[in-house]
């Protein structure tokens, strides 16, 4: 996309604070703003964020219920299907369907499921793998709490003219970033 | 969002010392990867591939000739390496512990050695699933034949029998902790990567980090996940170590027909793999100098938790005896008393020697804080939980019911050999570990900081405000 023009295209305005007190603070002040599109990028989970940001609970423990029970579903059905159907055959005397003991690798069966298909639906949440992202910037796996609001979309863009960069980098800097910055499009978005 | 803040006066444990900021923390951790290895490194690592070499090679000769180079012979058809893979997958467990039990119960001081712990626990794994392997002397074939998979002989395994539930319970154990880990390492592999010069660093690294840029839109699903995994790999962990125990515990043989081997397995597999963390991180914080992260307050209460456990285990010892005597069972009373008394009473009382007498010295604070007492209990806890394996394995075999039936069994060297090349496997694995990933989760290290500004000028201070909520 960004072979159509040689502008690389506008990502948005970052601003960077120091401490996360702050940035907590800036973020719910740009929740109740007009720029529909921002996220915060920090070294660490921040406590309180995800209500700064009006971020909706993570769907995934639904992903992990229903994992779980395909798990177990599924591994009844082996067992029962190899040890009643597929070949029956009688050991220490136990009836075909000798459920008891299908527990133990039901219960495996089910962890092995609901975690995997947890980290797969959070992969798929967060669009992970994606190689071609490049780190805006190296310092906020380290110590930078940055906030940034995004432009528009290359789609959005045509109909929003509203999205002036140097009046983002003023509102950045009034709620406290002590630097900021345009970050411009390199397959990032 | 309330705009009122209040000031909160409660001082949070350091768990941090050295006035440490966010950048130390990136620095101190990743030093180790980022540098050529020091020639102790390479010392250890020549030594621990020259010991699985001995190990891989002793192996090679056996497959060969078959198993009757090993000891085993009836009645012990069990022997050193089922004893080695109980006491590898025992080991294991406290990662686990360390990194989904000790999350849930919210044990902040866990972040600075659940990476480590955690990947103690994988490769303790890898060295377990090689001995059933090699067990059956033709390994190639069971590989695959422990799996149920459609064949031309058209048949399955046996899903009512123990040893195919621990096939399943140690598979998802392994592959879930994996799981767990390698979530666990994504903001640190991004953090490694964005402090990467060399280009050849940075690819490999970018790959790994799979694009994490830490937002927050990520990390919430991210948080979510890890309460998710902690929460599955609880349960999973007091699975794994009850399973194997069924091993044994399904059999009709007096001294393993007991109900109380699955959570007296378990307890002993926290205990033992508690003792296996102290070991490698008290050479690793001197090593890696990381002793402001794995603090003395770490390892003291690693120690409670060695001492803890191991009355647990020695609750077990004695509830075993008393219930051997009130079942009226000969048998097992038998069984018990040749177990203490019998030609294998040195193996006894080595176990009991070093798993319940030698932890009582952690009743005195000046033991839990001394780095030599830990390591040196440490070692024997480790060389005690092996034994207690060893005794059960082997005396419960070694005399069953009938008197024409006993013999008393002695690994021949093939079998010690294999054992030392175990610990060299997994020396190889975790040496390689400490040079090429963080062995401090330093996100999660930053979030228990309570470091009032993170551009480096400052140190440690009291959290100051919280926004209050409502």
């Amino acid at each position: 996309m960004d072979n159509q023009a040689n502008v690389p295209q506008l990502a948005g305005v970052v601003g960077f604070f120091s401490d996360p007190h702050l940035l907590l603070k800036a973020t719910a002040k740009v929740r109740d703003s007009s720029y529909p599109h921002f996220d915060a990028f920090t070294p660490y989970p921040v406590h309180g964020m995800d209500e700064a940001q009006g971020l909706k609970r993570s769907p995934l423990p639904f992903v992990t219920f229903a994992a779980g029970l395909t798990g177990c579903t599924l591994g009844f059905m082996l067992q029962y299907w190899t040890s009643v159907i597929d070949w029956p055959l009688i050991v220490g005397g136990k009836p075909f369907n000798s459920w008891p003991a299908f527990v133990p690798v039901m219960f495996e069966c089910t962890i092995l499921f609901a975690g995997l298909g947890t980290v797969g639906a959070m992969f798929l949440l967060n669009g992970l793998p994606n190689h071609k992202r490049k780190a805006f910037d190296p310092r906020i796996t380290r110590d930078q709490f940055a906030l940034m609001i995004e432009a528009p979309g290359a789609v959005e863009a045509d109909r929003a003219e509203g999205f002036d960069e140097r009046k983002v980098a003023e509102f950045l800097k009034s709620l406290g970033a002590k630097e900021v910055k345009s970050v411009y499009s390199e397959g990032w978005f | 969002m309330s705009t009122s803040t209040e000031v909160t006066t409660f001082h949070p444990e350091v768990l941090v010392t050295g006035g440490k900021t966010y950048v130390d923390v990136n620095n101190d951790v990743s030093a180790p990867l980022e540098r050529f290895p020091a020639k102790a490194w390479w010392v250890c690592f020549i030594i621990a591939v020259m010991t699985f070499g001995l190990g891989a090679t002793l192996a090679g000769i056996m497959f060969v000739n078959g198993l009757g180079v090993l000891g085993l012979n009836q009645p012990n058809g069990w022997g050193i390496f089922i004893v080695n893979f109980v006491f590898w997958v025992g080991i294991g467990h406290a990662g686990t512990l360390i990194s989904a039990v000790l999350f849930l119960f919210r044990q902040k001081w866990r972040t600075a050695i659940n990476r480590s712990a955690e990947a103690m626990t994988i490769f303790a794994v890898m060295t377990a699933l090689l001995f059933p392997v090699i067990h059956t002397g033709r390994p190639w074939y069971a590989a695959i034949w422990l799996l149920p998979y459609p064949n031309q002989r058209h048949l399955w395994v046996n899903f009512r029998s123990p040893l195919l539930w621990d096939v399943f319970a140690v598979g998802t154990y392994f592959t879930i902790s994996l799981t767990f880990w390698f979530v666990g390492l994504i903001p640190d592999l991004a953090t490694v990567r964005d402090r990467a010069k060399n280009s050849l660093r940075k690819t490999i690294y970018t790959v790994l980090s799979l694009g994490w840029r830490g937002s927050n839109k990520n990390w919430s699903h991210y948080e979510s996940t890890y309460m998710i995994l902690a929460g599955l790999s609880t349960p999973l962990v007091l699975s794994v170590h009850s399973v194997v125990s069924f091993d044994f515990a399904t059999s009709n043989l007096p001294g393993w027909h007991t109900t109380i081997f699955p959570p007296y397995f378990v307890a002993g597999a926290i205990f033992s793999g508690f003792a296996m963390v102290v070991t490698l991180l008290v050479i690793a914080r001197e090593v890696f100098k990381l002793k402001d992260y794995i603090t003395l307050n770490h390892l003291e209460k690693m120690n409670k938790i060695i001492m803890a456990t191991g009355m647990i285990v020695g609750y077990a010892y004695s509830c075993e005896f008393f219930i051997a005597w009130y079942s009226g069972s000969p048998f097992e009373r038998f069984a018990f008393i040749n177990r203490a008394f019998g030609p294998y009473w040195w193996a006894y009382w080595i176990m009991v020697s070093c798993n319940v007498f030698i932890p009582q010295v952690f009743w005195f604070r000046k033991a839990r804080r001394s780095i030599p007492i830990m390591f040196v209990v440490s070692l024997f806890v480790n060389i005690g939980m092996w034994f207690e394996r060893f005794v059960i394995v082997v005396t419960s075999l070694h005399r069953d019911f009938l008197p024409s039936n006993w013999k008393y069994y002695v690994p021949t060297w093939f079998d010690w050999g294999i054992t030392l090349g175990s610990f060299g496997w997994f020396f190889i694995w975790f040496l390689l570990f400490c040079r090429v990933l963080p062995v401090i989760a330093m996100a999660e290290v930053k979030g228990v900081m309570n470091v009032d500004e993170g551009d480096g000028s400052h140190g440690p201070a009291p959290l100051k405000e919280v926004p209050a909520h409502g």
